[in-house]
């Protein structure tokens, strides 16, 4: 068992002595100033720069012992220019002024090369120059600031709580990222951005006599600081009978300790009958059912077939949008992107191609409204603005359309997660986020989770265990019939969504509150080989 | 960024070692010079060249260790990290689980560079996408495709005596070709150490025919089926397999190969030494591989040799790590760079003549665990699913979703054809009995 208190000594890292203080923001507008008039000399008709300094930090601890502590800095610049109509991109480490002009001189020769496949011309939507802006995510407290005992400190009492309480391994990590970004274009923007994240998840598992369970923890990923592991006591939503949702703060000491007992609990648990049930799913679950099953599908670059060789295209074509009567889901279900929600993984104020962030309407009383585009796609679906969504993972890639925050509106009504759950006579309550597979045109999917709950007749009883619901998206939407309201609405994320070729991760935030969706099939995952 | 050589990154690496002051400091630096190409629509998307250099050092005081990385140079740089690493190792706990790094080592000659690969230009990847984006353009069809070539190096060098080099070249192509109508969809790949041999020209013929063939696709019940899974279809199941073959793990009692308790017993053990899969599987890792090449050592700078890991359907060898190694006892065997599976002499088109009735498979996707004690996996077919009756393809069908067991699989099988390189391994088409479709999907 971890001791509550650390074996160490030793002043704390400060900031100063971990991590330097970023590069003078009049020197990167000199360095950009460099790549921008290269690529102009050379024939560029537009150029965009982005000079990064990355830094992570990662924590690993397991049950009583600390396995590592990484700390990574990459620092570089990256040149996309528009050349005979073609994008072409090349990215250095080397920051000195003749590799950085022979950067852009690289990349308008990548775009020359490729033009002579280009039957129609890159169209950018236009964007004002913004001048010399900056922008940094609100945090309370720089978590990589916060002394690296006081990090460890933390996983090793949630790894103590949760061996304490059933768990008979356990892994927790924490995940630190600050992207310092600077963006500049021949538009005349010169955007400095500070932007900071973090994740702090944990894997336990209890072994049994007929075999082993797992539970993750259900704390979210953020863009916040070291403030969100606060874990504070108005943060807490609490189901009855169930476990615990948390707001804008996460104690994950407490989860890891819900999470052994609910382990021994599992081991014994009674395996789900298939069926068909009305479902209640808690944001921590569902935030990754609406990542998978409307962010994704809604990106504008999948529906024209930019990904087809990858992520794939998507059922949620032109056609049902030009229709305008396209039934996405039932009347009650409004989904809403955005780069702008605080606490979010997407907010930023620009995307990466300088273009401010705002929020817009994806599906309106059911119906399919819009996309998340690009400057270089918004003409195709006769819009005029680009909606923000450009994000590249670092500095050595090129940036292209990513998912911005895509959410689902709470219940105008503000009623609570226990007033979804109270009508329900036959169904499954199912928190946090477990196995989710769907196909490359995001209709049919299966999803698993965390912690499943038989609710019968309005009250959530026995835990069971081995629950996947296999559905097809618009049917999915389609049944969705109550949502809980403002006071229960919560952000989950995924940290590292891929997507790309080559493949790039980035981080995005769903909120939703607690919803109730009828008459799902359910399957048993359990088989023996 | 001009390639670094070995010379020069024992010179560099000697540097930074002059920097430390801890007990033990070991440092990595990995070196990457790539060149991408991606087309959609019949056109250029997105196409570009990078290049990266990280120093990555690992500083420890007695047991407490710290990392840091950086990708900058300069001596100031290089003092920096090295200083990062240790501040950080100081005010790190004791990890319980250190092993001291290892002394020199001797290392096998792997073929793993290719110099032609080390030359391609933005003119050669746009004349490799032509190839592709011409003949889909005139069977009037459209392509989407990817072609990335990278030159990779990594050196290690420790305060002990460690000191190793290796270069490697990789080239990978996909192609996705989709009927205008977007009835229709295929696929195909491509992976190669030397540039020389490849042919995205005839790599996109056979997505052309996959996606012609496959339009208008009818729908088969799901349910239990003899599936031909080409080498794009298994692999990834493999892979995942691969990855939970942890001695750890499975000594904790959390793996496919622990084995369940019974009464009265008080720890989990592991499957070494049972027979778990039919006698023709045989799987292992060899750096030397002509076709599939690695480095002939991995992170901790300690040799890859041929590695059993499944001789005649009996767990052979797990990978441990040095702590686990040491403390039960057993040798050190890392995780292995590629995955080899032995299989027979029978191509793909041979196995789908040999087929009275079956479903030929593609590839697969969005591959998910749902149980890692039995390895149960969901995922779906994609781009070209076809019914094969009296030893011909007899139309494409539907897509289905798939929950089923490696080991299951490899339980199951009718016949192995031949091994072809992909994704870095050599897999063989594999025709399989009972293989579990759980539902249709309308994805094309």
């Amino acid at each position: 068992m971890a001791s509550l208190v650390l074996p160490v000594s030793g002043i704390a890292v400060s900031a100063e002595q971990l991590l330097d203080k970023p590069m003078d923001v009049a020197y990167k507008k000199k360095l950009a100033d460099i790549a921008l008039n290269a690529a102009k000399a050379k024939g560029a008709t537009y150029a965009d720069v982005r000079i990064g300094r990355y830094l992570n930090q990662f924590l690993t601890t397991r049950e009583a012992n600390v396995d590592n502590i990484v700390n990574r800095e990459s620092a570089g610049i990256g040149v996309r220019v528009i050349a005979n109509g073609t994008w072409g991109f090349a990215s250095t480490s080397n920051m000195t002024p003749d590799s950085i002009a022979k950067a852009a001189e690289q990349a308008v020769a990548v775009a020359m090369a490729n033009s002579k496949f280009q039957d129609t011309p890159v169209v950018l939507a236009p964007v004002k120059g913004t001048g010399e802006v900056s922008w940094q995510t609100p945090i309370k407290k720089n978590a990589m600031e916060v002394p690296i005992q006081e990090k460890v400190e933390l996983l090793l009492s949630a790894n103590d709580a949760a061996m304490e309480n059933g768990a008979n391994y356990i892994t927790s990590v924490l995940f630190l990222v600050n992207e310092q970004k600077y963006f500049a274009s021949t538009e005349g923007s010169y955007i400095d951005q500070d932007v900071h994240r973090l994740w702090a998840p944990f894997f336990a598992t209890a072994v049994g006599k007929s075999g082993f369970k797992q539970r993750n923890g259900l704390g979210n990923p953020v863009g916040m600081g070291y403030e969100y592991l606060d874990g504070k006591k108005e943060d807490k939503i609490i189901i009855s009978g169930a476990n615990v949702g948390y707001k804008n703060s996460y104690d994950i000491v407490e989860d890891a300790a819900a999470a052994g007992q609910q382990l021994q609990t599992k081991l014994k648990a009674r395996s789900v009958e298939p069926g068909k049930y009305d479902l209640v799913l808690d944001p921590a679950h569902l935030m990754l059912t609406i990542h998978e099953s409307v962010g994704h599908p809604l990106e504008l670059d999948r529906v024209l077939g930019y990904e087809a060789n990858y992520a794939g295209t998507s059922f949620a074509t032109l056609d049902k949008w030009r229709s305008g009567k396209f039934q996405y889901g039932s009347e009650i279900v409004n989904l809403f992107a955005d780069k702008t929600q605080e606490y979010s993984l997407g907010n930023v104020a620009y995307d990466d191609e300088g273009v401010k962030t705002k929020e817009w309407d994806l599906v309106k009383d059911g119906i399919l409204v819009n996309y998340q585009a690009t400057r270089d796609q918004v003409h195709m679906i006769d819009q005029k603005e680009s909606h923000g969504c450009c994000y590249s993972q670092s500095w050595a890639d090129v940036q292209f359309q990513r998912m911005p925050n895509v959410s689902l509106k709470p219940n105008e009504q503000d009623i609570s997660a226990e007033d979804v759950i109270k009508d329900v006579e036959d169904g499954i309550y199912i928190a946090g986020r477990g196995s989710y597979s769907i196909d490359q045109q995001r209709y049919n999917f299966q999803f698993g989770g965390q912690l499943f709950y038989e609710i019968k007749d309005g009250k959530i009883v026995d835990q069971i265990e081995d629950v996947a619901y296999q559905s097809n998206t618009q049917e999915f939407w389609n049944s969705c019939v109550k949502t809980a309201g403002k006071s229960d609405y919560r952000l989950g994320g995924s940290f590292f969504d891929g997507k790309g070729q080559p493949p790039q991760v980035s981080a995005v935030s769903h909120g939703c509150a607690t919803t109730r969706f009828n008459n799902v099939n359910v399957i048993n995952t359990a088989r023996n080989v | 960024m001009t390639m670094i050589t070995q010379e020069t990154a024992k010179k560099l690496l000697t540097k930074v070692l002059s920097f430390s002051q801890a007990d033990e400091c070991e440092c990595n630096l990995n070196g990457r010079t790539a060149g991408n190409i991606r087309y959609a629509r019949n056109a250029v998307s997105t196409a570009g060249e990078e290049s990266d250099v990280v120093l990555t050092v690992q500083s420890t005081f007695g047991k407490r260790t710290g990392t840091a990385s950086i990708n900058e140079f300069d001596d100031a740089s290089l003092e920096k990290v090295v200083k990062r690493s240790e501040q950080l190792a100081k005010f790190a706990p004791e990890n319980q689980e250190y092993v001291p790094v290892f002394g020199k080592q001797k290392y096998l000659e792997t073929p793993s560079y290719a110099p032609s690969t080390a030359s391609v230009t933005p003119e050669d990847r746009a004349t490799a996408a032509g190839a592709s984006i011409m003949p889909s353009k005139k069977s009037k069809m459209v392509s989407s495709g990817f072609l990335e070539e990278e030159v990779t190096f990594s050196a290690i060098m420790n305060n002990k005596g460690l000191f190793a080099y290796n270069a490697a070249t990789n080239v990978d192509f996909s192609v996705t070709v989709r009927t205008e109508d977007g009835k229709g969809s295929g696929w195909a790949s491509q992976d190669v150490t030397d540039v020389k041999q490849l042919d995205t020209g005839k790599v996109s013929q056979i997505a052309i025919q996959k996606a012609g063939g496959s339009v208008d696709a009818k729908e088969m019940e799901p349910g239990k089926y003899t599936v031909i899974l080409e080498p794009a279809a298994s692999v990834q199941l493999l892979q995942n397999m691969a990855r939970n073959f942890s001695q750890r793990t499975a000594d904790e009692g959390r793996s496919f190969l622990s084995n369940k308790l019974d009464e009265g017993e008080e720890g989990p053990t592991n499957k070494l030494g049972q027979k778990m899969f039919d006698e023709r599987v045989n799987i292992y890792s060899d750096p030397q591989h002509p076709e599939v090449p690695t480095a002939p050592f991995g992170q901790d700078g300690y040799p890859r040799k041929r590695v059993d890991w499944i001789k005649g359907g009996v767990v052979t060898n797990m990978p441990n790590s040095p702590y686990w190694a040491k403390k039960t006892g057993m040798p050190y065997i890392p995780f292995g760079g590629n995955i080899i599976m032995a299989g027979g002499d029978e191509s793909l088109e041979d196995m789908i003549q040999n087929t009275r009735r079956g479903v030929l498979v593609t590839r697969l996707w969005y591959i998910r665990a749902l149980d890692p004690q039995t390895l149960l996996y969901t995922g779906l077919t994609r781009d070209g699913t076809f019914y094969i009756e009296n030893g011909k393809i007899k139309y494409p069908i539907k897509n289905f979703r798939f929950n089923e067991s490696p080991i299951v699989m490899l339980n199951n099988i009718e016949s192995l054809g031949k091994p072809v390189r992909i994704d870095g391994n050599m897999i063989p088409p594999m025709k399989i009995r009972d293989f579990t479709f759980s539902s249709l999907s309308d994805a094309v």
